[in-house]
């Protein structure tokens, strides 16, 4: 059932989700440009962006993890994806209907960029997103090598998991940091005007699709 | 909701500056004996429109006594920072809080010509989910929409401070007291913010009992109203430093900050010195450490008069305080505009130098001795009060009233409702509009005015000027 989802394509929608979260102003790439305006600095631009990617890896862990552990249990590998696609379907449906945000995020002060982008790659799935591919990838490896021990395969999924965490939290700074430093440098504010699109319904739908792959794909 | 952020949303003062310029004004109506309901009156303001000063459509509410006095807009600029989750948000509803009734209104203006009455907050609701009473300033921000509120619990709204509670932003449910640490907070007026910085400031008045009847005299002389600005952490809602301006400075009221978030500096009008009977201006601003300091930059004396001339309540003192109560400041940080109520002045001052300020330009209007006609001949009843500027900095607008007992005494008998626009030359100066003249409904007195768009006091900022 694996070979609609090769290891390649996996990594790439690793990378995707990365820049596509990048580029999302609500994952925060306009807060760097204000740093710099505020400050008159451009390091301070770097200094934010270096707080978001923080905070956006930090929430890859947290939710990756538990899954990550999971894979220990090899038998019920396939519960867990199937389970791990309908957590991530279930969310991005839940935010289609209900279309708030948590109140709690408004309360964090701007100086604490890190925990923002931390709670905000939590609350609105961003970290969810990734794991039906980092799923997929387990079981993509898993049919190369063959069936091992399950402390070999905790210790190769531990790897996976990091380099899954890393790869797309770097696409993601690569494409907010892009944005952000073209909008401080030459674009201007009012590029944020003119692009900024409501990306709601289209992050929840992505949401549900992500994790109808991953359930179809455990299938 | 937009799919795009709301073409009236700027990222930064300087772009709303650069935005179209408004054609209609809103006004708010108020019946000062409350026989009528107060109402909205929208004005065309387009000098090419055939309606040019006219009041296009008017909304009377379905209730009487409720006393307009400030309002504002559902959402502003400052849905653009990511941190708020709120970027499409439409600017389309006007808040308009009843001070004397404590009921609120929510309007549709999605065609501004013809408002509707979109929701009721009853009193009751307000008084059962926040403890406050008496709406005032209206701000949208982080957490939502929040109200300043001028009166505490119980009959009198003295049971317990006054002070903010928040309206979600969508569903214009109260959502509860904003405060965690009030601090030395005990009176309330006025508020704002500079977001990015995450501060806010708030101002005193004084309880109800000290203005729902009139000013009380022997608590103004023994300098009982507010003379404090309080300044918050605004996500963390507490006090963070109380700067009392000096007891004989009474009443501090409006909160002007810098438009420019990078700014650190902001004015507020105090109405009188009770040492001298003079108007005052204090310049504010935030510190390198995080504190903020506070400093009287602008006076204004007042003027000699026969009591004849005056009212009972101002027949002591033999002249005439300027009584300064608003003051906006322009968008590009520019101008700072005082409203000398009592002596019929508005005054434009040149604040570039925040701490150096220099009048720049001035215009007589009304007053209560000099009562000066509006240059087309018209009698221009109590003084300038109310002032709104438009997005460019180029057109200031004003009416007349303060609020219905106050005006009684100070300006005894009906003067009649006005609004005036005054043009702003290159270099400053200001010049009053002679074709620009209002006709309101018989009976009726003119309030806060708020432009089309957004205006210099409604939208706060979330990035800096370039």
């Amino acid at each position: 059932m694996l070979s609609v989802t090769t290891t390649a394509g996996l990594w790439l929608a690793v990378v995707l989700s990365g820049l596509y979260h990048g580029i999302n102003p609500g994952m925060g790439w306009p807060l760097a440009v204000s740093s710099a305006m505020m400050e008159r600095r451009e390091t301070a631009l770097f200094r934010a962006l270096g707080a978001l990617a923080i905070g956006h890896f930090a929430a890859m862990l947290v939710i990756l993890v538990p899954f990550s552990l999971m894979t220990a249990l090899v038998t019920y590998e396939r519960p867990i994806r199937i389970g791990g696609g309908l957590l991530v379907a279930g969310l991005g449906v839940y935010l289609l209907i209900t279309r708030r945000h948590p109140r709690f995020l408004s309360r964090i002060p701007p100086s604490q960029l890190a925990l923002w982008s931390f709670l905000v790659a939590i609350v609105h799935g961003a970290a969810l997103m990734l794991v039906p591919i980092y799923l997929g990838l387990c079981a993509a490896e898993d049919l190369d090598s063959g069936h091992r021990a399950a402390q070999d395969l905790m210790a190769r999924n531990a790897t996976l998991l990091g380099a899954v965490a890393l790869t797309h939290t770097a696409a993601m700074i690569v494409s907010g940091g892009t944005l952000a430093y073209a909008v401080h440098r030459w674009l201007g504010l009012s590029f944020l005007r003119k692009t900024w699109f409501d990306l709601e319904a289209v992050w929840a739908t992505s949401l549900v699709i992500v994790g109808g792959l991953g359930i179809a794909s455990a299938l | 909701m937009n799919l795009r952020p709301d073409p009236t949303f700027y990222p930064s003062a300087k772009d709303a500056a650069a935005g179209p310029v408004e054609t209609l004004a809103f006004t708010l109506l108020l019946s000062p004996d409350g026989s009528k309901p107060d109402g909205l009156a929208v004005v065309d303001v387009d000098p090419t429109s055939a309606d040019f000063g006219k009041i296009v459509s008017t909304l009377f509410m379905p209730y009487k006594g409720d006393e307009f006095h400030h309002f504002g807009w559902n959402a502003c600029s400052s849905a653009l920072s990511p941190l708020t989750g709120h970027a499409f948000l439409e600017r389309r509803y006007l808040i308009i809080p009843g001070i004397r009734s404590s009921r609120i209104y929510v309007i549709d203006v999605k065609d501004p010509r013809d408002p509707k009455i979109h929701k009721i907050i009853e009193p009751e609701e307000v008084f059962a989910k926040t403890g406050y009473s008496r709406p005032h300033t209206i701000h949208c921000g982080p957490e939502g929409i929040y109200v300043s509120t001028l009166g505490g619990g119980g009959v009198d709204g003295t049971d317990g401070p006054p002070g903010i509670f928040i309206l979600d932003c969508e569903s214009f449910e109260i959502l509860g007291r904003y405060e965690m640490d009030r601090g030395a907070q005990d009176k309330h007026y006025d508020f704002w913010w500079n977001l990015p910085r995450d501060y806010m400031i708030s101002s005193e008045w004084g309880l109800p009992p000290q203005f729902e009847n009139g000013i009380v005299a022997e608590d103004l002389l023994s300098n009982k109203y507010g003379h404090s600005i309080h300044f918050w952490d605004l996500r963390g809602r507490k006090v963070v430093q109380t700067i009392d301006l000096g007891a004989n400075h009474q009443m501090a009221l409006e909160i002007r900050p810098a438009h420019d978030p990078a700014k650190q500096h902001g004015f507020c009008g105090v109405v009188v010195d009770t040492s001298n009977l003079q108007g005052a201006i204090f310049t504010w601003w935030q510190k390198d450490d995080g504190t903020f300091e506070a400093k009287k930059t602008i006076t204004i004396d007042p003027q000699p008069a026969d009591a004849d001339d005056l009212p009972d309540l101002l027949k002591g003192f033999g002249a005439t305080p300027p009584l300064v109560t608003d003051i906006d400041l322009s968008l590009d940080d520019r101008h700072l505009y005082v409203a000398c109520w009592g002596t019929g002045e508005m005054h434009q001052y040149d604040v570039s130098d925040p701490m150096n300020p220099k009048l720049s330009g001035k215009v007589d209007i009304g007053g209560i001795v000099k009562k000066t006609a509006h240059p087309n001949g018209k009698a221009f009843g109590y003084g300038p009060q109310m002032v709104e500027i438009s997005r460019d900095s180029k057109r200031v607008y004003w009416t007349n009233s303060l609020y219905s007992t106050w005006d009684d005494q100070f300006y005894p008998g009906e003067r009649g409702a006005a609004m005036v626009l005054a043009h702003v030359g290159e270099d400053g100066g200001l010049t009053l509009d002679e074709n620009f003249w209002v006709e309101f409904p018989e009976g009726y007195r003119s309030h806060q005015i708020r432009l089309e768009g957004g205006d210099c006091s409604t939208d706060s900022f979330c990035y800096p000027n370039v």
